[in-house]
């Protein structure tokens, strides 16, 4: 058969290439620049090679806040998924209920991030925030200004707060598509509530509770802008978590190079888990 | 052993969903509910089961009152129109999960489970997963699960309703002998007509939450005691029309066609019934009735050609044997076999089954 030449196709891709080159990658190219250079302004660059990136994968700086971060997204995911699912299970399968339970849950995720941090801060206020306030009322020496247990506490509250809806939606749907002829078939059988729990509830929501923890992932082991309003990484470096010491890095030191250097290993963090993540779930896939 | 529903009625908010009903389901027999969707079949098997409760009138199992019991302390079970399996058991722990429950040993378990396996076909699969398997091989060990237990009463809900057509007939071919020599009540809910005279037994004819007729399902099909119960049990539709009779004529009001009867009622307007198959392309039993029709739609199914066609105002259905194709708008013959026409009164009840 003769193939016929159009090379008119190519204004359908262009478009395209055009978009993702100038919002992906040459800021991410401008990055990969610095991260290989030393710069001393002018447009003066001398070529360093990996140094910026052994010094950054030794040191204890980069350490301590990887760290923190791999702790903190642990904390949020063990608390948000089960606390997700528990609520998703308790939540009205039928009624006016269901309406206003989906609104009052959502209305967290409305709410933009830094007014999530801002809103926190005075919250958590230990002379004037209702719930600083009352923690001390209570006898709890609560301070997160200057406290590393506190600030961690309040950190991890304001995340639950904010996310744990996410993993209650997700959760909710997929309890929501299990027919209602499985919960029968239990009911013959005599099966327990734990039974139907594990043996018909868990493996029927599989598929969302794996898109709910990677998205928990991604978003936590990413968080800048809440920390970075409710406590500015502080006290000390106690609540410095990837970004918020990668933006110190970069904007207040002004070390490029090794900021360059770590965000691209950052980058390859995310990336990486995101990669083993979905190659699992897709194993699962072909499976079933 | 016997199940029996007394004045059973089911009301969900203002809607009725089964109007008082009573019936008799004996041991050993299989029994068909048999109408569309949204007749009430679904919640009349599980108000049977116990899943359900009736809003009024009781439930006697063996003569014993079984209202409002609750569904696991009656041994019952239950096959579902969708493949409802534990997704992450295999095929055996599946099969195997009502026994495990009741605290059967574990030898008698896979004595029991290989059993049932064997006569479901599923020998060769008991390591699997159900989402390994094809949807016929899913509800075969639904079906094992059911069997399994030794179950005093178990309920088919449209068990074969998401098969495809092959292992429909595949399976529906094996369900009457699963049943066999069973101490227990089937019951089996079907849409189609042709699958309850496959299976026998007795056939309960519903229709919007009432039961209609309730026998043995060839009476059902042949003496219809309303017209209604013979639309439920006719698929395709019964063709109706108005006739009139005087003397030893009877003739559609609608065409003046005329025909001889030896029916002895007396003179006056009455309903007639044809099945669509008592309306053929050629000639069938001794008194056969000419009309003329108009294809509206001719279209083939299975190894049978149906033609919808008209006469005048009278828009009906014929199934004939062979294979074949008309033209919209083509004149043709057909044939009506009289000696088949099913008679009702203006009430719409049965006076004659030809």
């Amino acid at each position: 058969m003769n193939k016929t030449v159009n090379q008119k196709a190519w204004f359908f891709v262009i478009p395209v290439f055009v978009l993702v080159a100038f919002n992906a990658i040459i800021p991410l190219m401008t990055v990969v620049n610095y991260a290989f250079q030393e710069t001393f302004g002018n447009n003066v660059f001398m070529w360093e090679g990996t140094r910026w990136f052994k010094q950054i994968m030794l040191s204890e700086r980069f350490h301590a806040s990887l760290g923190r971060q791999f702790l903190f997204t642990f904390i949020i995911l063990f608390i948000q998924i089960p606390l997700g699912i528990a609520i998703a299970l308790t939540m009205p399968k039928e009624g006016l209920g269901v309406p206003v339970c989906l609104v009052l849950m959502s209305m967290p995720l409305l709410i933009p991030w830094n007014v999530v941090g801002a809103m926190w801060n005075i919250f958590a206020l230990p002379d004037i925030g209702f719930l600083g306030h009352s923690l001390n009322a209570l006898g709890f020496d609560y301070n997160f200004t200057q406290q590393i247990g506190d600030a961690w506490f309040t950190t991890i509250l304001m995340d639950v707060w904010h996310w744990t809806s996410l993993v209650v939606l997700l959760s909710y749907a997929g309890l929501r598509s299990i027919q209602p002829a499985y919960y029968q078939a239990a009911e013959i059988d005599g099966a327990s509530r734990w039974a139907v729990f594990t043996k018909i509830e868990l493996p029927k929501m599989k598929k969302v509770l794996t898109i709910a923890i990677l998205l928990r992932f991604m978003d936590s082991f990413m968080i800048y802008t809440e920390p970075f309003v409710l406590t500015g990484g502080g006290p000390g470096n106690a609540t410095a978590f990837l970004s918020i010491d990668l933006v110190k890095m970069a904007l207040g030191q002004f070390d490029l190079g090794p900021a360059a250097a770590m965000s691209l290993i950052y980058f390859f963090i995310v990336l990486l888990v995101c990669w083993v993540f979905y190659t699992l779930m897709m194993r699962n896939e072909e499976k079933s | 052993m016997s199940l029996e529903l007394k004045n059973v009625e089911k009301k969900v908010g203002l809607d009725t969903h089964i109007y008082p009903t009573n019936l008799k389901l004996e041991k050993n027999t299989i029994n068909i509910l048999l109408g569309s969707t949204l007749a009430g079949k679904t919640t009349l098997m599980q108000i049977m089961a116990g899943l359900d409760k009736p809003t009024s009138g009781e439930i006697w199992f063996n003569n014993e009152n079984v209202t409002g019991m609750k569904v696991q302390k009656r041994n019952v079970s239950m096959v579902y129109q969708q493949f409802i399996n534990y997704p992450n058991f295999t095929v055996y722990d599946n099969i195997a999960s009502p026994l495990k429950i009741t605290g059967v040993k574990s030898d008698e378990i896979k004595q029991r489970v290989g059993k049932v396996a064997e006569l479901l076909k599923l020998s060769g699969m008991l390591n699997k997963k159900p989402n390994e398997l094809s949807g016929g091989q899913q509800q075969r060990t639904a079906l094992a699960r059911a069997l399994v237990k030794d179950s005093d009463l178990i309920l088919l809900d449209e068990p074969l309703a998401n098969l495809d057509f092959k292992l429909r007939e595949e399976l529906r071919e094996e369900l009457p002998k699963l049943f066999e020599n069973r101490d227990c009540i089937v019951v089996y809910a079907t849409t189609e007509p042709s699958e309850a005279l496959l299976l026998g037994g007795n056939t309960a004819t519903l229709l919007e939450g009432k039961v209609i007729q309730y026998g043995k399902t060839l009476d059902t099909y042949n003496k219809p005691n309303t017209l209604v119960s013979a639309q439920v049990f006719s698929d395709p539709p019964m063709n109706i029309a108005k006739i009139k009779k005087s003397g030893d004529q009877c003739s559609f009001l609608q065409n003046k066609i005329q025909w001889k009867t030896k029916l002895n009622i007396k003179d006056g307007e009455y309903k007639v019934g044809i099945r669509p198959h008592n309306i053929t392309t050629y000639k069938e039993g001794s008194n056969t009735l000419e009309i003329k029709g108009k294809v509206l739609i001719s279209e083939i199914s299975g190894s049978e050609s149906l033609i919808h066609f008209t006469n005048g105002d009278l828009s009906w259905v014929s199934l004939s044997n062979g294979v074949f194709q008309k033209n919209v708008g083509d004149e043709m013959n057909l044939y009506m076999n009289t000696d088949e026409f099913v008679y009702f009164d203006q009430n719409e009840r049965l006076i004659s089954n030809g």
